[in-house]
């Protein structure tokens, strides 16, 4: 075997070669090295790009916003992750006293928990996985959901009313996001045949980015409410409610809510890279290259979104979500159920119709909610009987010009 | 089953992101629907009025600098008017011209930093803040240029201004000039048709034409609710009637049209600053007056169109070389007395957008 087939099937490579290390072992050993083994990778590979993550977003922000960005320490800034995360970990921590202090600390510590569980499920070349479940799928989103029950806690411990403010606005999140994203999946397994992420990487010989453009487009909207980022980043919106859910949180508590936002994007970025656009299938590099490069392209799709869009309001996100997004994933799902019962294996063809059709679909269902709720952009203000007093209005004399 | 649930009381400010500078605003909220709002404000109290009796009438100017620290050249206009028209003080016309030309520039700044402030509040993540800082950079180096100073000006003397331009003022104002239409499509590209603003403006923090009167609101205010009223026009300063330009009104007096009224005003500036560029005369620029001139006995008010609405100095002199009593109406001040009939019954992040619409610097308010 050559070095280039060693590098290109890495991870299996190196876990065989692990597994005979220790095959004299008894069985609870061999169990317990690979499993720790596997862990430690996966927490290396996500928690070691971070760092350069924040520099990255920080220089792309300045460089949207005409201006520098971090650029004094180390050449071109590349160290200023390492001065901020020293400077957070020197900082005091500080727990309100009026706050439940264990669920304070739980709030911060179970953070991580989701973004990684989602990471032993995604391939990263073939036979590249952690545990390669037949039911990945299903999985991924019960453990993507978790993340605002442990926001939610956090936003509860810290007894604060701005973060009990974004705690109620993330668990309001979930129940709108979840729903359109979930039967948006369940088109790439309708199409794929398989719940198992391997399975839909290795049916995907054109990326279903072309096949589902429309369930895609679902799926990351879905995703961005999922991962707190603008412009659904309301649960932390610094402009209405300080930081949200984290606002009693300092120091390195802070930074690891930081970390932890980067992690979730990181997460979704590899499921969508997974799922939409071929995993690690590529040509030419290795797979795990294949796949981290499409993640990083959905990473900077965040951010470049990030910098550009407003946030919209809780009512607006639980709306869009329900109303719009909602009866589109279904329609989805019926018209791509239609497509596998009539032309199964998914013929070339299919990319020809279903592309035009996600723009149409979108464009005719949008003037068709537009139409049944009325005027869209004018809220309707809720009626407070007894508490305002409405200004006169009559008109002063002489004030009319 | 019915949850029994109690409003609850959130202090906005006088620490928070959103309350442009220490004002506090104190929501009682059932959920995120506002029930009440109760501003508390005086935090940047600092006595302006006070002081300003102990200072001759040319003292005066340094302290406008200090109300609206975002317009302070229009905050010199106002002043040195009210002594002009007690005085009966000559501008020499080069003066006019100097001082039409610094308050359309400090409009633009001004609008300039209330958009991207909005968009921030609206969550933007400093975007369009950073566009906005940008050109109001610009012209703060050209404030720099004529006085040395970029915020705290104190431009305007009594009788004129401080010194005449220096040679390139000009120049750079040409460049400017030429930029800035550029510069403002960009920002409508930005956000006149952008669907998550839209969403999030139309229809928030709607002010009624009569409550906009009966209220005393002024400047963009007044306009986004449909009154045509510019005191730039109705009531003509300095040579203000020699310029065209249009008063720009919005329709459903919702934070979309406060915005969008600014916006327009911009490009007004813009046409004003071209006509003054053509048309300003050389000669002398200031009234040469004593150090301690005295006022004769009695009052005089004198308003203009600040950016922020109607700016008015009431001067009271008992003849004497500093001023017996002076008295701002500050239109941050009296526009932000509507802000509990605009947010009531909205959101807690409607509020955010309400205040920022307002257009508030606390230096005025409080004084």
């Amino acid at each position: 075997m050559s070095v280039w087939d060693y590098i290109v099937n890495l991870i299996p490579n190196l876990a065989h070669n692990l597994r005979a290390a220790v095959a004299g072992g008894p069985d609870w050993l061999v169990f317990l090295v690979m499993g720790l083994a596997g862990v430690l990778a996966l927490v290396a590979f996500v928690m070691l790009q971070v760092p350069p993550l924040t520099w990255v977003e920080r220089r792309l922000v300045a460089r949207a916003q005409v201006r520098m960005g971090p650029n004094r320490v180390g050449p071109f800034g590349l160290l200023q992750p390492i001065a901020d995360a020293l400077k957070l970990m020197t900082k005091e921590v500080i727990v309100p006293s009026s706050a439940d202090g264990l669920l304070h600390l739980l709030g911060c510590a179970l953070i991580f928990i989701p973004p990684f569980m989602i990471f032993a499920v995604v391939p990263f070349s073939m036979g590249g996985v952690f545990t390669d479940l037949n039911m990945g799928l299903v999985y991924v989103i019960a453990v993507g959901s978790l993340g605002a029950v442990i926001i939610f806690t956090a936003g509860f411990a810290s007894a604060n009313r701005y973060s009990m403010l974004g705690a109620a606005r993330a668990v309001a999140q979930l129940l709108s996001y979840e729903v359109p994203a979930t039967i948006a999946l369940v088109t790439v397994a309708l199409a794929a045949g398989t719940l198992s992420l391997s399975g839909i990487v290795m049916a995907q010989t054109v990326p279903y980015i072309l096949y589902f453009p429309l369930a895609l487009i679902i799926f990351f909207i879905g995703s961005l409410v999922e991962v707190n980022r603008s412009p659904a980043d309301l649960a932390e919106a610094e402009s209405e409610i300080i930081a949200g859910y984290h606002t009693e949180y300092g120091g390195f508590k802070w930074a690891v809510f930081q970390l932890a936002e980067y992690t979730h994007m990181v997460a979704a970025s590899a499921l969508i890279a997974t799922v939409f656009l071929g995993g690690w299938k590529g040509p030419g590099l290795p797979p795990y290259l294949w796949l981290y490069a499409k993640m990083l392209a959905v990473i900077l799709l965040y951010m470049w979104i990030r910098f550009t869009l407003p946030r919209i309001r809780v009512d607006q996100v639980m709306a869009f979500a329900w109303k719009f997004l909602l009866p589109l994933s279904l329609i989805n799902v019926l018209v791509v159920g239609l497509e596998v019962a009539l032309a199964p294996g998914l013929p070339v063809w299919l990319i020809g119709i279903n592309i035009p059709f996600a723009a149409a679909s979108i464009v005719v269902w949008a003037k068709v909610y537009r139409a049944l709720e009325g005027p869209p952009r004018l809220m309707q203000r809720r009626e407070l009987p007894g508490i305002t007093v409405p200004l006169s209005a009559e008109t002063p004399a002489g004030s009319v010009r | 089953m019915t949850l029994r649930t109690d409003p609850v009381t959130i202090n906005f400010g006088p620490h928070h992101p959103s309350t442009h500078g220490v004002f506090q605003m104190r929501i009682t909220a059932d959920g995120e629907v506002i029930t009440n709002l109760e501003p508390v404000m005086g935090y940047l109290h600092r006595g302006c009025e006070k002081l300003s009796e102990g200072r001759t009438y040319t003292q005066l100017v340094p302290l406008t600098d200090r109300l609206d620290y975002l317009s302070p050249m229009s905050n010199n206009v106002a002043c040195v008017l009210a002594a002009e028209k007690l005085g009966e003080i000559p501008v020499p016309e080069r003066a006019q011209y100097i001082r039409v030309i610094m308050a359309e520039l400090q409009r633009l700044a001004n609008h300039g930093a209330m958009t991207g402030f909005l968009l921030n509040d609206l969550g933007t993540f400093f975007t369009l803040f950073h566009y906005t800082m940008r050109e109001r950079e610009k012209i703060l180096d050209l404030f720099e240029m004529t006085c040395g100073t970029r915020v705290t000006v104190s431009y305007m003397r009594p009788g004129g201004v401080l010194q005449d331009l220096p040679e390139e003022f000009m120049p750079r104002l040409r460049a400017l000039l030429d930029e800035l239409p550029q510069r403002l499509d960009e920002y409508e590209a930005l956000i006149t048709e952008n669907e998550i603003v839209l969403a999030r403006t139309k229809g928030v923090g709607v002010m009624p034409r009569e409550m906009a009167l009966a209220a005393g609101c002024s400047g963009p205010m007044l306009r986004g609710s449909g009154v045509k009223w510019d005191i730039r026009k109705n009531d003509p300063y300095g040579i203000y009637d020699r310029f065209q330009f249009d008063i720009p009104v919005g329709t459903n007096g919702d934070v979309y049209d406060r915005y969008w009224v600014r916006i327009q005003e911009m490009r007004q500036s813009v046409r004003i600053l071209e006509q003054a560029y053509r048309d300003i005369p050389q000669g002398d620029v200031r009234t040469r007056l004593p150090l301690f001139f005295r006022l004769p006995t009695g009052e005089a008010y004198a308003r203009i169109e600040a950016p922020k609405g109607e700016l008015g100095f009431y001067l009271v002199s008992d003849g004497g070389i500093a001023p017996y009593r002076l008295h701002v109406r500050s239109p941050s001040f009296i526009n932000l007395g509507v802000l509990r009939d605009l947010t009531v019954g909205y959101t807690v992040a409607d509020a955010v957008i309400t205040l920022g619409s307002v257009d508030i610097v606390l230096g005025e308010v409080d004084r």
